[in-house]
Protein backbone atom coordinates (compact mmCIF):
# COMPACT_ATOMS: atom_id res chain seq x y z
CA UNK A 1 0.00 0.00 0.00
CA UNK A 2 1.35 3.29 -0.87
CA UNK A 3 1.38 6.11 2.06
CA UNK A 4 -0.90 7.98 -0.38
CA UNK A 5 -3.88 5.18 -0.10
CA UNK A 6 -2.79 4.89 3.63
CA UNK A 7 -3.57 8.49 4.17
CA UNK A 8 -7.14 8.41 2.17
CA UNK A 9 -8.21 5.48 3.41
CA UNK A 10 -7.32 7.23 6.82
CA UNK A 11 -9.12 10.68 5.90
CA UNK A 12 -12.41 8.08 4.24
CA UNK A 13 -12.56 6.34 7.88
CA UNK A 14 -12.21 9.60 9.81
CA UNK A 15 -14.81 11.04 7.58
CA UNK A 16 -17.24 8.07 8.18
CA UNK A 17 -17.30 8.41 11.91
CA UNK A 18 -17.84 12.00 11.51
CA UNK A 19 -20.90 11.05 9.39
CA UNK A 20 -21.70 8.71 11.79
CA UNK A 21 -21.67 10.75 14.31
CA UNK A 22 -23.75 13.68 12.08
CA UNK A 23 -26.21 11.21 11.25
CA UNK A 24 -27.33 9.63 14.50
CA UNK A 25 -26.09 12.10 16.84
CA UNK A 26 -26.35 15.61 15.48
CA UNK A 27 -29.17 15.58 12.67
CA UNK A 28 -31.94 15.68 14.50
CA UNK A 29 -35.27 13.17 13.93
CA UNK A 30 -37.26 13.99 11.01
CA UNK A 31 -40.52 15.47 11.68
CA UNK A 32 -43.08 13.49 9.48
CA UNK A 33 -40.57 10.00 9.17
CA UNK A 34 -39.07 9.76 12.46
CA UNK A 35 -36.03 7.46 12.30
CA UNK A 36 -36.13 5.78 9.33
CA UNK A 37 -35.65 9.32 7.35
CA UNK A 38 -31.66 8.78 8.20
CA UNK A 39 -31.45 5.89 5.71
CA UNK A 40 -30.80 9.58 3.83
CA UNK A 41 -27.22 9.45 5.06
CA UNK A 42 -25.97 6.27 3.07
CA UNK A 43 -28.53 6.63 0.35
CA UNK A 44 -28.26 9.54 -1.47
CA UNK A 45 -24.39 9.82 -0.87
CA UNK A 46 -24.13 6.19 -2.37
CA UNK A 47 -25.82 7.20 -5.79
CA UNK A 48 -23.82 10.59 -5.86
CA UNK A 49 -20.53 8.92 -5.77
CA UNK A 50 -21.57 6.50 -8.19
CA UNK A 51 -22.96 9.10 -10.44
CA UNK A 52 -19.37 10.34 -9.65
CA UNK A 53 -17.81 7.17 -10.21
CA UNK A 54 -19.35 6.61 -13.91
CA UNK A 55 -18.92 10.24 -15.03
CA UNK A 56 -15.34 8.97 -14.48
CA UNK A 57 -15.73 6.14 -16.37
CA UNK A 58 -17.04 8.56 -18.90
CA UNK A 59 -13.78 10.86 -19.09
CA UNK A 60 -11.59 8.06 -18.70
CA UNK A 61 -13.20 5.65 -21.90
CA UNK A 62 -12.46 9.15 -23.77
CA UNK A 63 -9.13 9.70 -22.40
CA UNK A 64 -8.16 5.84 -23.28
CA UNK A 65 -9.82 6.07 -27.22
CA UNK A 66 -8.07 9.38 -28.10
CA UNK A 67 -4.78 7.96 -26.86
CA UNK A 68 -4.93 4.70 -25.95
CA UNK A 69 -2.96 4.97 -22.85
CA UNK A 70 -3.84 2.10 -20.54
CA UNK A 71 -3.41 3.82 -17.16
CA UNK A 72 -7.03 5.70 -18.49
CA UNK A 73 -8.33 2.29 -19.10
CA UNK A 74 -7.23 1.04 -15.92
CA UNK A 75 -8.55 4.25 -14.25
CA UNK A 76 -12.31 3.21 -15.88
CA UNK A 77 -11.93 -0.40 -15.05
CA UNK A 78 -11.46 0.66 -11.18
CA UNK A 79 -14.14 3.24 -11.48
CA UNK A 80 -17.02 1.08 -12.88
CA UNK A 81 -15.85 -1.26 -10.05
CA UNK A 82 -16.79 0.95 -7.41
CA UNK A 83 -19.67 2.44 -9.23
CA UNK A 84 -21.12 -0.60 -9.31
CA UNK A 85 -21.20 -1.53 -5.41
CA UNK A 86 -22.09 2.17 -4.49
CA UNK A 87 -25.17 1.53 -6.79
CA UNK A 88 -25.85 -1.65 -5.07
CA UNK A 89 -25.84 0.46 -1.85
CA UNK A 90 -28.14 3.09 -3.07
CA UNK A 91 -30.88 0.25 -4.47
CA UNK A 92 -30.38 -1.47 -1.10
CA UNK A 93 -30.69 1.46 1.23
CA UNK A 94 -33.88 2.84 -0.76
CA UNK A 95 -35.44 -0.48 -0.44
CA UNK A 96 -34.86 -0.66 2.92
CA UNK A 97 -36.52 3.23 3.37
CA UNK A 98 -39.54 2.46 0.96
CA UNK A 99 -41.09 -0.08 2.80
CA UNK A 100 -41.44 1.78 6.00
CA UNK A 101 -42.28 4.98 4.13
CA UNK A 102 -43.95 4.00 0.78
CA UNK A 103 -45.56 0.65 2.27
CA UNK A 104 -43.50 -1.62 -0.69
CA UNK A 105 -39.87 -2.62 -0.77
CA UNK A 106 -39.90 -2.12 -4.60
CA UNK A 107 -42.25 -0.60 -7.61
CA UNK A 108 -41.22 -0.28 -11.23
CA UNK A 109 -41.64 3.50 -11.13
CA UNK A 110 -39.49 5.42 -13.75
CA UNK A 111 -36.84 5.89 -10.92
CA UNK A 112 -36.13 2.71 -9.60
CA UNK A 113 -36.30 1.25 -13.16
CA UNK A 114 -33.34 3.85 -14.57
CA UNK A 115 -31.37 3.19 -11.60
CA UNK A 116 -31.39 -0.44 -11.86
CA UNK A 117 -31.02 -0.13 -15.72
CA UNK A 118 -27.39 1.68 -14.21
CA UNK A 119 -26.99 -1.19 -12.59
CA UNK A 120 -27.25 -4.14 -14.91
CA UNK A 121 -25.55 -1.48 -17.50
CA UNK A 122 -22.44 -1.20 -15.09
CA UNK A 123 -22.31 -4.68 -14.48
CA UNK A 124 -22.40 -5.87 -17.80
CA UNK A 125 -19.78 -3.93 -18.76
CA UNK A 126 -17.48 -5.64 -15.93
CA UNK A 127 -19.12 -8.46 -17.77
CA UNK A 128 -17.81 -7.43 -21.13
CA UNK A 129 -14.34 -6.26 -19.83
CA UNK A 130 -13.87 -10.24 -18.41
CA UNK A 131 -14.85 -11.73 -21.53
CA UNK A 132 -12.57 -10.82 -23.70
CA UNK A 133 -8.92 -12.17 -23.18
CA UNK A 134 -7.28 -9.89 -25.58
CA UNK A 135 -6.19 -6.70 -23.27
CA UNK A 136 -6.40 -3.93 -26.02
CA UNK A 137 -9.87 -5.33 -27.30
CA UNK A 138 -11.25 -5.24 -24.22
CA UNK A 139 -9.87 -1.92 -23.24
CA UNK A 140 -11.66 -0.68 -26.43
CA UNK A 141 -14.95 -2.21 -26.27
CA UNK A 142 -15.49 -1.39 -22.56
CA UNK A 143 -14.32 2.41 -23.97
CA UNK A 144 -16.99 2.63 -26.11
CA UNK A 145 -19.22 0.84 -23.78
CA UNK A 146 -18.59 3.11 -21.20
CA UNK A 147 -19.57 5.91 -23.49
CA UNK A 148 -22.63 4.68 -24.71
CA UNK A 149 -23.50 3.84 -20.74
CA UNK A 150 -23.09 7.22 -19.20
CA UNK A 151 -26.49 7.86 -21.50
CA UNK A 152 -28.37 6.60 -18.71
CA UNK A 153 -26.49 9.02 -15.86
CA UNK A 154 -29.28 12.03 -16.72
CA UNK A 155 -31.76 9.56 -17.11
CA UNK A 156 -31.80 8.22 -13.53
CA UNK A 157 -31.33 11.85 -12.26
CA UNK A 158 -34.28 13.40 -14.34
CA UNK A 159 -36.83 10.47 -14.11
CA UNK A 160 -38.49 11.97 -11.28
CA UNK A 161 -39.17 15.15 -13.61
CA UNK A 162 -39.69 13.86 -16.82
CA UNK A 163 -42.57 10.75 -15.66
CA UNK A 164 -44.64 10.42 -12.96
CA UNK A 165 -42.57 8.58 -10.07
CA UNK A 166 -43.64 7.49 -6.70
CA UNK A 167 -39.86 8.52 -6.13
CA UNK A 168 -39.96 11.88 -4.50
CA UNK A 169 -37.91 14.76 -6.57
CA UNK A 170 -33.97 15.70 -5.47
CA UNK A 171 -34.01 17.74 -2.06
CA UNK A 172 -29.83 18.32 -2.64
CA UNK A 173 -29.42 18.51 -6.51
CA UNK A 174 -31.57 20.80 -7.77
CA UNK A 175 -31.95 24.65 -8.86
CA UNK A 176 -32.63 27.26 -5.48
CA UNK A 177 -31.59 26.09 -1.80
CA UNK A 178 -32.80 22.49 -0.46
CA UNK A 179 -35.90 22.62 1.42
CA UNK A 180 -34.12 20.84 4.28
CA UNK A 181 -33.36 21.73 7.50
CA UNK A 182 -29.80 22.82 7.71
CA UNK A 183 -28.93 20.30 10.02
CA UNK A 184 -29.96 17.82 7.70
CA UNK A 185 -28.32 19.16 4.34
CA UNK A 186 -24.41 19.86 6.79
CA UNK A 187 -24.86 15.89 7.71
CA UNK A 188 -25.17 14.81 4.44
CA UNK A 189 -23.01 16.86 3.04
CA UNK A 190 -19.86 15.04 5.77
CA UNK A 191 -21.37 11.93 4.58
CA UNK A 192 -21.23 12.95 1.01
CA UNK A 193 -17.60 13.75 1.44
CA UNK A 194 -16.52 10.94 3.60
CA UNK A 195 -18.28 8.85 0.60
CA UNK A 196 -16.14 10.65 -2.31
CA UNK A 197 -12.66 9.55 0.28
CA UNK A 198 -13.93 5.90 0.44
CA UNK A 199 -14.28 6.13 -3.35
CA UNK A 200 -10.63 7.86 -4.26
CA UNK A 201 -9.29 5.21 -1.79
CA UNK A 202 -11.23 2.11 -3.37
CA UNK A 203 -10.27 3.36 -7.00
CA UNK A 204 -6.82 4.16 -6.15
CA UNK A 205 -5.78 0.79 -4.75
CA UNK A 206 -7.96 -1.10 -7.43
CA UNK A 207 -5.96 1.16 -10.22
CA UNK A 208 -2.39 0.04 -8.31
CA UNK A 209 -3.76 -3.88 -8.42
CA UNK A 210 -4.92 -3.62 -11.97
CA UNK A 211 -1.37 -2.79 -12.79
CA UNK A 212 0.28 -5.17 -10.67
CA UNK A 213 -1.39 -7.47 -12.46
CA UNK A 214 -0.94 -6.29 -16.03
CA UNK A 215 3.25 -6.33 -14.66
CA UNK A 216 2.76 -9.89 -13.37
CA UNK A 217 1.01 -11.68 -16.33
CA UNK A 218 2.92 -9.67 -18.94
CA UNK B 1 -14.31 -17.97 -26.75
CA UNK B 2 -16.40 -16.10 -29.65
CA UNK B 3 -19.11 -17.89 -29.28
CA UNK B 4 -19.44 -16.83 -25.39
CA UNK B 5 -18.97 -13.71 -26.02
CA UNK B 6 -21.94 -13.49 -28.60
CA UNK B 7 -24.16 -15.19 -26.06
CA UNK B 8 -23.35 -13.10 -23.28
CA UNK B 9 -23.57 -10.47 -25.15
CA UNK B 10 -27.07 -11.59 -26.48
CA UNK B 11 -28.15 -12.46 -23.23
CA UNK B 12 -27.27 -8.93 -21.70
CA UNK B 13 -28.58 -6.97 -24.66
CA UNK B 14 -32.05 -8.94 -24.40
CA UNK B 15 -32.73 -8.23 -20.53
CA UNK B 16 -31.78 -4.35 -21.18
CA UNK B 17 -34.10 -4.25 -23.91
CA UNK B 18 -37.09 -5.98 -21.62
CA UNK B 19 -36.12 -4.01 -18.86
CA UNK B 20 -36.43 -0.64 -20.57
CA UNK B 21 -39.63 -1.90 -22.06
CA UNK B 22 -41.10 -2.86 -19.28
CA UNK B 23 -40.32 0.31 -17.53
CA UNK B 24 -41.68 2.33 -20.61
CA UNK B 25 -44.99 0.81 -20.83
CA UNK B 26 -45.75 0.42 -17.36
CA UNK B 27 -43.72 3.46 -15.55
CA UNK B 28 -44.04 6.07 -18.09
CA UNK B 29 -47.16 6.84 -16.84
CA UNK B 30 -47.01 5.16 -13.44
CA UNK B 31 -50.02 6.58 -12.21
CA UNK B 32 -53.20 8.03 -13.29
CA UNK B 33 -54.35 11.35 -11.96
CA UNK B 34 -58.42 11.12 -10.52
CA UNK B 35 -59.29 13.54 -13.50
CA UNK B 36 -57.82 11.22 -15.78
CA UNK B 37 -59.41 8.03 -14.44
CA UNK B 38 -62.79 9.60 -14.19
CA UNK B 39 -62.61 10.64 -17.46
CA UNK B 40 -61.98 7.10 -19.16
CA UNK B 41 -62.83 4.58 -16.51
CA UNK B 42 -63.79 1.29 -17.31
CA UNK B 43 -64.68 -1.27 -14.59
CA UNK B 44 -62.80 -4.04 -13.60
CA UNK B 45 -59.98 -2.88 -15.26
CA UNK B 46 -56.75 -1.92 -12.67
CA UNK B 47 -54.81 1.06 -12.65
CA UNK B 48 -52.45 2.96 -10.33
CA UNK B 49 -54.47 5.96 -8.96
CA UNK B 50 -52.03 8.83 -7.82
CA UNK B 51 -53.31 11.99 -5.97
CA UNK B 52 -53.71 13.87 -2.30
CA UNK B 53 -55.99 12.10 0.73
CA UNK B 54 -58.52 14.60 1.08
CA UNK B 55 -58.59 16.51 4.21
CA UNK B 56 -61.59 15.31 6.85
CA UNK B 57 -61.87 12.02 4.25
CA UNK B 58 -60.36 9.57 6.08
CA UNK B 59 -62.11 6.56 7.82
CA UNK B 60 -60.59 3.87 9.27
CA UNK B 61 -62.16 1.36 11.37
CA UNK B 62 -59.11 -0.73 13.16
CA UNK B 63 -61.23 -3.51 13.71
CA UNK B 64 -62.26 -4.48 10.70
CA UNK B 65 -59.67 -3.07 8.84
CA UNK B 66 -61.57 -0.94 6.41
CA UNK B 67 -60.15 2.04 5.28
CA UNK B 68 -62.41 5.24 3.22
CA UNK B 69 -60.81 8.15 1.68
CA UNK B 70 -60.82 10.22 -0.91
CA UNK B 71 -58.01 11.01 -3.51
CA UNK B 72 -58.25 14.55 -5.30
CA UNK B 73 -56.03 16.61 -7.85
CA UNK B 74 -57.65 19.79 -7.57
CA UNK B 75 -60.05 19.03 -10.35
CA UNK B 76 -61.62 15.52 -9.79
CA UNK B 77 -62.08 13.14 -6.97
CA UNK B 78 -62.32 9.68 -6.58
CA UNK B 79 -63.58 7.67 -3.34
CA UNK B 80 -61.39 4.69 -2.62
CA UNK B 81 -62.23 1.59 -0.50
CA UNK B 82 -59.23 -0.89 0.88
CA UNK B 83 -58.97 -3.50 3.51
CA UNK B 84 -56.12 -3.46 5.54
CA UNK B 85 -53.42 -1.33 7.22
CA UNK B 86 -51.61 1.69 5.51
CA UNK B 87 -47.99 2.88 5.76
CA UNK B 88 -46.63 4.54 8.59
CA UNK B 89 -46.63 8.13 6.24
CA UNK B 90 -49.97 7.74 4.75
CA UNK B 91 -52.26 10.22 5.95
CA UNK B 92 -54.65 13.04 5.20
CA UNK B 93 -53.30 16.19 2.94
CA UNK B 94 -50.27 13.92 1.91
CA UNK B 95 -49.80 11.95 -1.61
CA UNK B 96 -50.98 8.66 -1.97
CA UNK B 97 -50.28 5.72 -5.02
CA UNK B 98 -53.26 3.15 -4.91
CA UNK B 99 -53.60 0.13 -6.77
CA UNK B 100 -56.07 -1.99 -7.84
CA UNK B 101 -59.52 -1.36 -10.36
CA UNK B 102 -62.27 0.86 -10.79
CA UNK B 103 -65.52 -0.64 -9.31
CA UNK B 104 -69.29 -0.34 -11.43
CA UNK B 105 -70.59 0.82 -8.08
CA UNK B 106 -68.36 3.99 -8.65
CA UNK B 107 -65.49 3.57 -6.04
CA UNK B 108 -61.90 2.64 -6.59
CA UNK B 109 -60.95 -0.68 -4.71
CA UNK B 110 -57.66 -1.08 -3.77
CA UNK B 111 -55.34 -3.78 -2.78
CA UNK B 112 -52.51 -1.42 -2.36
CA UNK B 113 -51.47 1.72 -0.96
CA UNK B 114 -48.30 3.53 -1.53
CA UNK B 115 -47.54 6.62 0.51
CA UNK B 116 -45.93 9.48 -1.52
CA UNK B 117 -43.63 11.18 -0.33
CA UNK B 118 -42.52 14.99 -0.71
CA UNK B 119 -38.65 16.31 -1.04
CA UNK B 120 -38.95 18.25 2.12
CA UNK B 121 -37.31 16.98 5.28
CA UNK B 122 -38.33 19.32 8.68
CA UNK B 123 -36.62 19.15 12.31
CA UNK B 124 -38.80 18.41 14.86
CA UNK B 125 -40.66 21.62 16.15
CA UNK B 126 -39.26 22.87 20.04
CA UNK B 127 -35.95 23.89 21.39
CA UNK B 128 -34.71 19.75 22.13
CA UNK B 129 -32.47 19.80 18.51
CA UNK B 130 -32.79 15.59 19.48
CA UNK B 131 -29.45 13.98 18.76
CA UNK B 132 -29.03 11.15 20.19
CA UNK B 133 -31.33 11.20 23.60
CA UNK B 134 -33.98 11.59 21.12
CA UNK B 135 -33.14 9.26 19.17
CA UNK B 136 -32.75 6.78 22.34
CA UNK B 137 -35.82 7.87 23.38
CA UNK B 138 -38.06 6.96 19.73
CA UNK B 139 -36.06 3.78 19.99
CA UNK B 140 -37.32 2.99 22.85
CA UNK B 141 -40.98 3.55 21.57
CA UNK B 142 -42.08 6.34 22.98
CA UNK B 143 -43.53 9.36 21.02
CA UNK B 144 -43.02 8.67 17.09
Amino acid sequence: MTSRERALGWLAGLGLTAGLVMAFGVAPREATQGNVQRIMYLHVPAILVAYLAFGVVLVASVIYLWGRAAGADRLAHASAEVGVVFTGINIATGAIWGKPTWGTWWTWDARLTSVSIMFVIYLGYLLLRAMIEDRERAARFAAVLGIVAALDIPLVHFSVYWWRTLHQPPTLLRPGSPPMDPTFVLALMVNLAAFMLLYGYFTAKRVRLLRQEEEVFA
Amino acid sequence: MRAKFVVGGAVIALALTYMIYAGVTQSAVYFVTPAELRASAVAGKAYRLGGMVLLGSLRWEPRTLDLHFTLGDGTAIVPVRHKGTPPDLFGEGRGAVVEGTWSADGYFRASLILAKHSEEYKAPHGASQAGYKELLRTLKGEGR
